[in-house]
């Protein structure tokens, strides 16, 4: 099975980019690749990961080690699995900085209460010999963002932060990513399955349909103007809070296919409304189809849009 | 969707719950027995054809008090009235009766059906229970329930694990409609399905209240949904009900603190509008519905709360025409 296929894309230093999919889009083996950590069977057939000018596909074990954790840290959806829970939340955070060469073990005890004060953990010096049970989910995500950032990575990738989060703690974990953002300097890849997360925190979008990215681009012009179908059906298949006349949502018919039997031509035909006879037999390439908006698609929405127009 | 009618000729509710309190139990470590509050108090009228949004977060107790109303759970004291009959005062077959009215339809397509039982026997299941039909009647029955909502008639042999989410949750509601029911408690229909499916669902839910007249009362923690669904809007928060309104009016000019910090909080797909807005964040952690705060239980929270909110419970009460709000300072936030 080909979980991701040719997925290119860069990220500039202190960038937040959005990478946007449903479940089994590829989203999450895209992310755990940059880190090397697809887990087994998985491995990386194909491309080049760079970070800099290293390959993290070539790193050795030594390399890696200190890539993952220094360079880069991944925070996840359930802050509970990664949080070991048996050992207080300061220590962790402390284990953090210990497992890497950035600081010294002083210098490390003493950034704990700094770090959790920088994520906006309330009455941080008490907390710190708080077991992981003992904070809520909220508070919880932020001890992980604590860890993430604890060795100054210069990318964060934060894999569904705020999923299982009820929405007024959703909103505070989503301003304190913008304002470490900000802060820190640190580059951001959030993944979600959530638009308006998107819309609300990140400067770019790559939009992943079965393995492939099918749009990428800035996030102004993917929301004005989304030219893949796929992108223009998912912005319309969600309620807006903000909608002023009720209208019926656009609904995507049939399931994303199965990644070890991919249709031919455009992955996305067999759920597609405005495919035509090209669409079932040639897969489109990523094209150019604004400043520096891409979209792999032979019909593009504003044609089918322009179509309508005249049509009426 | 509801005919603008005069105060003379309001119909009576469909379904009115009246002071409803759900308390759990649970025992407190070495010495005796703590309390639950999860429902503590609850008014709320439905009206027959409506669709009543009950938005919170999660611990607030809507879905407790969901299976209180459609009595899947005893409530611990109030009253459930369904057309004028109250429902926990009935029993046995009377209570049975009056049960195949009203459904219920769950949050996880996965855990809400037997893995053993052909999709065809789940959906027969209430047909047979209610002896309503038997045999190929009710296959009958359930092939046209199923091709309501969506499904291949033709599958009616296969089990669970062939369908996806979006499928199972349509075999949830095709068990729930095959009763011809008046009134669906729908629990988070949609928030364990994938995005591009919540809309099939929706629109179903949608078109099938249109077809068969159905009463809803949507469970749902997300505002942008409710707010689509529903007609009026009921917010929840610690096991009380803070405000009750028109949904527009409840979006627009939210009257009660925390529906207000709840519409800042969800995030809008417009990245120009996003720039612009930023939440009302909440400081402390949701307390404990076992010792829940005196007074306003939105207090310890609440960026405008004054003396009075901690020392006096504000009642329910109605603060502008058609809105109800359990708030000393109604729409000062």
């Amino acid at each position: 099975m080909t979980a991701v296929d040719g997925v290119s894309f860069e990220v500039d230093r202190g960038e937040t980019v959005g990478i946007v999919g449903e479940s089994g889009s590829g989203k999450t083996m895209t992310a755990l690749s940059i880190l090397r950590l697809v887990p087994e069977p998985g491995r990386i057939t194909a491309g080049r990961i760079l970070f800099g000018e290293k390959d993290v596909v070539h790193m050795t074990d030594e390399e890696i080690r200190e890539f993952r954790g220094a360079d880069v840290a991944m925070i996840f959806q359930d802050p509970m699995t990664s949080l070991n829970p048996v050992l207080k939340v300061g220590f962790q955070v402390e284990e953090a900085m210990a497992a890497h060469n950035r600081f010294t073990r002083g210098q490390a005890h003493d950034r704990v209460i700094p770090m959790l004060q920088r994520v906006r953990i309330p009455d941080a010096p008490a907390r710190v010999r708080d077991y992981p049970h003992q904070f809520s989910g909220g508070m919880r995500q932020r001890a992980m963002i604590a860890m993430g950032l604890s060795n100054e990575p210069s990318l964060l990738i934060a894999d569904e932060p705020t999923t299982a989060l009820d929405v007024t703690v959703q909103a505070s974990i989503i301003e304190l990513l913008r304002d470490l953002n900000r802060e820190m300097g640190a580059a951001v890849i959030l993944i979600t399955h959530n638009m308006s997360v998107i819309a609300s925190l990140c400067q770019r979008v790559i939009v992943m349909y079965a393995g492939r990215i099918v749009e990428e681009g800035p996030t102004r012009a993917i929301f004005k103007n989304p030219e893949h179908p796929y992108t223009w059906s998912l912005l319309r298949s969600i309620p807006r809070v903000d909608e002023r006349t009720h209208e019926k949502l656009v609904s995507i018919s049939g399931l994303p296919p199965d990644l070890s039997n991919p249709p031919p031509g455009c992955r996305f035909h067999p759920r597609c409304r405005y495919r035509v006879d090209r669409c079932f037999t040639d897969e489109p390439d990523l094209i150019d189809v604004g400043a520096s908006q891409r979209a792999r698609c032979w019909v593009l929405m504003r044609n089918v849009l322009a179509e309508s127009k005249t049509d009426r | 969707m509801t005919p603008a009618h005069t105060e003379a000729n309001v119909p009576p509710p469909l379904v009115r719950v009246e002071q409803v309190v759900k308390h759990f139990p649970i025992s407190a470590g070495m010495f005796g027995h703590a309390i639950v509050h999860a429902v503590d108090g609850v008014s709320l009228t439905i009206k027959a054809g409506e669709t009543l949004g009950l938005v919170g977060e999660s611990g607030c107790g809507k879905s407790t008090l969901g299976r209180v109303i459609v009595r899947l759970q005893p409530a611990t004291s109030g009253h459930v009235y369904f057309r004028d009959i109250d429902l926990t005062r009935l029993h046995g077959e009377k209570l049975r009766r009056t049960r195949q009215q009203m459904q219920m339809i769950f949050q996880d397509p996965y855990a809400s059906l037997n893995p053993r039982m052909a999709v065809g026997d789940i959906i027969a299941e209430p047909l047979r229970n209610f002896g309503i039909a038997r045999g190929r009647r009710a296959e009958a029955q359930v092939q046209e329930v199923m091709r309501v909502c969506g499904l291949n008639p033709n599958f009616i042999n296969r089990y669970p694990h062939e369908f996806s989410g979006g499928q199972r949750q349509r075999i949830g509601i095709a068990r729930a409609l095959v009763l011809n029911p008046t009134f669906i408690v729908a629990d988070e229909p949609v928030s364990a399905l994938d995005v591009s499916i919540q809309a099939q669902i929706v629109n179903l839910m949608e078109d099938l209240q249109d077809q068969f007249n159905l009463t809803f009362l949507f469970i749902a923690h997300d505002l942008s949904v409710v707010h689509h669904m529903s007609d009026r809007i009921a917010v929840m928060y610690l096991g009380k009900i803070v405000e009750v309104g028109p949904s527009d009016d409840v979006r627009d000019g939210p009257l009660h603190p925390y529906t207000k910090v709840l519409q800042s909080s969800v995030p809008i797909p417009d990245p120009d509008l996003e720039a612009g807005r930023r939440p009302i964040l909440l400081t402390g952690e949701i307390p404990s519905p076992v010792n829940p705060p005196s007074g306003c239980r939105f207090h310890t929270r609440c960026p405008i709360a004054q003396p009075i909110c901690s020392e006096k419970e504000p009642p329910l009460e109605r603060k502008l025409d058609g809105r109800l709000a359990a708030c000393h300072f109604p729409g000062k936030l």
